[in-house]
């Protein structure tokens, strides 16, 4: 799950990531916007959506999408 | 008036609300796992680190057995406020709109701030004047307010102080019927001489005098 500030919304952390690129050399970086990443193991793929939607992330203000990762090695 | 005031795993103002609570009427302390409000005429929601604010701030708090109570209370009409984190926590339980971001500077600040009343009709307002000044202290991270849908906005920081980049100023807002507000500046910590200000009474003062039910 890849949870990120909406458009439009001030990302103050992504906008100190973005000014403190330069200072490191890396010029021309724009649009930084920083967010969360949340794993798991869910039984059925179908509830990803209603998870996200009532607590791993806030529609309000964030906006979400889910990564399939298959054939992932198991513990 | 008999308040109640609940507690999290991470409330850390509990303690200041009930002796505020207590000024003007009494105040009991209410568990996050309770199943009943124990016919508290008033809710509290205080400020702190509920469930660690793991997440999203107010995130996890609000699926509690005591939010689901708190949440039919204020349906009914039930007078409930809350207080930084507890305003983080009715945001996210949808019992007030918004959310809260982290504040523009990505800092802490900690200071006494002016807000202005600019709704005297709501359950914690109404021993206010429309256009009054308060002085109260703020003490957060995440107090950004936003939101996309017009509001009731009930508290606005005064010119020039506004400490998080809060949308508009905003300080507190209101739901559409007035009995629940939130604002993220703290009138538990301004209700004693020793403060510096005790003009956080008026919240607590208003709702004791509100008729019952609201």
């Amino acid at each position: 799950m890849l949870v990120r500030p909406k458009a439009g919304i001030l990302d103050p952390q992504g906008i100190a990531v973005e000014r403190a690129l330069p200072a490191l050399g890396f010029d021309g970086v724009h649009d930084v916007s920083v967010g969360r990443m949340i794993e798991l193991d869910v039984p059925d793929l179908a509830e990803l959506d209603a998870m996200c939607e009532k607590l791993l992330a806030n529609p309000l203000i964030e906006d979400y999408e889910v990564e399939h990762l298959e054939d992932l090695p198991t513990v | 008036m008999r308040f109640g005031v609940v507690q999290f795993p991470g409330s850390c103002d509990e303690a200041d609300a009930l002796a505020a609570c207590d000024r003007v009427g009494d105040a009991e302390l209410l568990w996050h796992g309770d199943h009943e409000l124990r016919g508290v005429d008033a809710v509290v929601i205080p400020g702190g680190f509920s469930y660690g604010d793991y997440l999203r701030v107010g995130a996890i708090a609000r699926f509690s057995p005591v939010m689901q109570e708190v949440a039919a209370f204020a349906a009914g009409g039930g007078p409930v406020l809350g207080i930084c984190n507890g305003f983080q926590v009715l945001c996210e339980a949808g019992l007030l709109p918004g959310a809260l971001l982290p504040n523009r500077s990505l800092r802490f600040v900690c200071r006494q701030v002016g807000i202005e009343v600019a709704d005297a009709d709501t359950a914690f307002t109404r021993a206010c004047a429309r256009g009054e000044e308060l002085s109260i202290p703020v003490k957060h991270t995440t107090g950004r307010y936003f939101s996309a849908a017009p509001v009731r906005v009930v508290f606005r920081y005064a010119s020039g102080v506004n400490p998080n980049g809060s949308q508009e100023d905003i300080a507190g807002v209101a739901n559409a019927a007035g009995n629940v507000v939130g604002l993220m500046p703290h009138p538990e910590h301004a209700v004693d001489a020793l403060h510096g200000s005790l003009d956080g009474l008026k919240l607590f003062a208003s709702a004791a005098g509100a008729p019952a039910g609201v």
